[in-house]
């Protein structure tokens, strides 16, 4: 069983700023880590590895220095790291980005032995479009299975696949044939440490790092910012509220004289609340 | 940047809403995102459409009939036995088909999981531009369709734009548009597609559907009234507090999202950025902050109410009526104001 894993660079948001006056993104000092969503995608390859043999393939578009997440990858234990990297990919959106990914893969197919099951995590924590994976899906025509909370089973002779993927109102059981592509969800487990010797072969393993050619690319066109139909036109920040908010007073008030005026101020402000009420907490 | 549109774009017009419809009802976004397709066609004087995919053609007329109501003109409808239950093979065949022949300059669909696995797969086959879970859409002054979305975990918004593609695609949460006032009667005409597809030709099969139970099925995003805590409440006991609230004032309870990460509340509690987005009459927030990412979530709610023992947290800047207290103290005096004051008026009544 050989699998893809998709991971990206993300900075660490928590700790993004904007330039007060220019309203832009200040990442310079901003420290980057792997996506989150896409521990959950490492760790269901891994597990299916352990189970089933065969590789795991970690691979990622960014900067060069994105190495640094495809190295943390392997501490975990995947076995194979290509980073995709190029300056024709720059200001790529989710359709150019989908195009690189799935030629690098296409690629990794033909190098390293077919592939049999794409992952890539929910979505990121910065773009946040949950995108990409169908979109890669599609250009490989790999059969799409979304938001998969388990991987019920494996069959290796008929090569068919059983997955339960969250639904609107209730889990879908879905089963179709491999090659694949598995968005995972959040939640469903839980990264590996990683063992001492994975942390070593991580320090000393190479990098598999392609550019455009050596991904066989030849469609510069389809590439970065030419190949995105989105047009980032502008960024700017949320307009702060003027209006605060009014205050109950609670100088020498107890407990429930701030809630008789804590609720007179609620339905004050929209009388129509109190039938709302009546009717709900009556169970309608 | 701008260049002209391609010729074979600019036959592209109107504006389409995809219809999420599933084990018997459409999934209220779909309506909602019918109130905003309806003022961007208006202002673009062009006919609003609604895309209707699934198994059985008459339930699909009823649905269609929901659809005029809610300002539709026209529904394209998609009926056969293999799109009885969604799959992403045969339902990216029937709207990438119907896109194709229609031509639609805009498209709009639902961030519901739904919505996300089939419009990724749809904007690729066209290749086109896809935007995803908007909070804002407007039309400029070159006919183009603005796209606004928070990043960054919601610091920061930004404009998208598809300039020079056909359709322009875009998907919006739940809660974030209002649902439009049903016009009963009013109706439209619907025009029937064929699937040139059979089961053989579809290699995913559904084997089963396991509904979530009632009891564990958070409706959080469509709840009138809903009760949320956060760190302030110190620990998972206390968020108890929350929920005896709640259950009084007939709500829905939630949390911020250290409370998810903590195990307090499951995932599907969560409201905000990377939660829900809810749109309540009434949001009571206990102990929580109010950073920009919980906000983006709770912004849609008629009245916002805080309790928090900062004078000085963000999240007095957005609620419209506050109080400085603990909340551990304060929430049991509330729930038993409430109670009594809903039980007399039970007695009254
Ligand atoms: C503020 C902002 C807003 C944006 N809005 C849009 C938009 O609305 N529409 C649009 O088309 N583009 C948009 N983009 C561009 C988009 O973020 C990029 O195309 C990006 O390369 C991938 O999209 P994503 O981060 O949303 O990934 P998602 O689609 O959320 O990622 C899903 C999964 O794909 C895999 N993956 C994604 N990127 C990579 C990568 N570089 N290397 C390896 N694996 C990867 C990961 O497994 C990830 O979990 C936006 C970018 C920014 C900065
Ligand atoms: C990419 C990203 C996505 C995110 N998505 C979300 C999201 O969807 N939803 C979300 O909620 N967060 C989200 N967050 C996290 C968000 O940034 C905040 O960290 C989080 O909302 C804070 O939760 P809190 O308000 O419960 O806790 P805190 O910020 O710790 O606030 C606790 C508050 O309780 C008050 N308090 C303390 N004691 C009491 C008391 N006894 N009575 C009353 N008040 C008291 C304090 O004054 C303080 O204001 C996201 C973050 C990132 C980086």
């Amino acid at each position: 069983m050989h699998t893809v894993v998709c991971i990206k660079q993300v900075p660490d948001s928590a700790q993004i700023r904007v330039h007060p006056v220019h309203n832009t993104i200040m990442r310079q000092g901003v420290p980057t880590i792997i996506n989150p969503y896409d521990l959950f995608a490492l760790e269901a390859a891994l597990t299916l590895r352990d189970k089933l043999g065969g590789t795991v393939t970690v691979l990622c578009m960014g900067p060069p220095m994105a190495e640094d997440s495809l190295r943390k990858a392997l501490t975990f234990g995947a076995d194979r790291a290509v980073l995709l990297t190029d300056r024709y990919f720059a200001g790529s959106d989710t359709l150019a980005t989908s195009f690189a990914l799935s030629s690098a893969i296409a690629k990794i197919g033909e190098t390293f032995g077919p592939v049999d099951i794409v992952f890539t995590g929910k979505q990121t924590i910065d773009g946040d479009t949950a995108q990409v994976g169908p979109g890669i899906a599609k250009r490989l025509d790999l059969n799409q299975l979304t938001y998969v909370s388990r991987i019920a089973g494996i069959d290796a002779d008929t090569r068919e696949i059983t997955v339960e993927r969250r639904a609107e109102g209730g889990v879908q059981v879905l089963k179709t044939v491999l090659p694949v592509l598995i968005t995972m969800l959040e939640g469903t487990n839980e990264i590996r440490r990683g063992s001492l010797a994975d942390a070593l072969r991580a320090a000393r393993a190479g990098v598999t790092t392609w550019n455009a050619a050596d991904a066989g690319i030849t469609e510069l066109l389809k590439c970065g910012l030419r190949g995105s139909p989105t047009v980032v036109k502008k960024v700017f920040a949320p307009s702060a509220r003027t209006e605060k908010a009014v205050l109950i007073e609670t100088d020498g008030r107890n407990g429930a004289q701030m809630a008789d005026a804590l609720i007179a101020a609620i339905l004050d402000r929209n009388p129509a609340l109190d039938a709302d009420l009546r009717r709900l907490s009556a169970g309608f | 940047m701008k260049k002209e549109l391609p010729d074979r774009f600019k036959s592209y017009k109107h504006v389409w809403v995809f219809i999420e419809y599933e084990h018997g009802h459409i999934h209220p976004v779909s309506l909602e995102l019918l109130g905003e397709g309806r003022k961007l066609a208006d202002k673009l004087q062009v006919e609003l459409a609604g895309v209707l995919i699934g198994g059985d053609v008459d339930e699909l007329g009823e649905a269609a009939r929901a659809c005029f109501e809610h300002g539709a003109d026209l529904v394209y409808r998609v009926a056969d036995p293999v799109l009885a239950h969604y799959r992403n093979e045969p339902y990216t065949k029937a709207l990438t088909d119907l896109v194709n022949t229609y031509k639609p300059e805009i498209v709009l669909l639902g961030a519901t999981t739904l919505g996300r696995d089939l419009a990724g797969s749809v904007a690729t086959t066209l290749l086109t531009g896809l935007t995803a879970d908007c909070t804002e859409l407007a039309i400029d002054d070159e006919r183009s369709l603005a796209a606004t979305r928070p990043t960054f975990g919601g610091s920061l918004l930004c404009t998208i734009h598809t300039l020079n593609f056909r359709p322009q695609m875009a998907t919006i949460r739940p809660r974030v548009m209002a649902m439009p006032p049903a016009v009963p009667g009013r109706s439209g005409r619907i025009v029937d597609h064929g699937l040139d597809m059979t089961e053989l030709d579809i290699i995913t099969k559904v084997l089963q559907f396991i509904p979530d139970r009632d009891t564990d099925k958070a409706q959080l995003a469509y709840a009138d009234v809903v009760v949320a805590g956060g760190l302030g409440l110190k620990s998972a006991e206390n968020f108890q507090l929350v929920k005896d609230l709640a259950g009084v004032l007939g709500a829905d309870y939630g949390g911020s999202r250290p409370l998810v990460q903590k195990g307090w509340i499951t995932a599907d509690r969560q409201i905000g950025q990377t939660g829900k987005t809810i749109r309540p009459k009434l949001y009571i927030a206990a102990g929580i902050s109010g950073a920009i990412q919980h906000r983006v979530g709770v912004e849609g709610a008629d009245l916002i109410v805080a309790i928090n023992t900062d004078p000085k947290a963000p999240i007095f800047d957005f609620a419209q009526i506050g109080i400085v207290a603990n909340a551990v103290e304060l929430l049991p005096a509330l729930t038993a104001a409430f109670r009594q004051r809903l039980s007399v008026h039970r007695l009254a009544s």
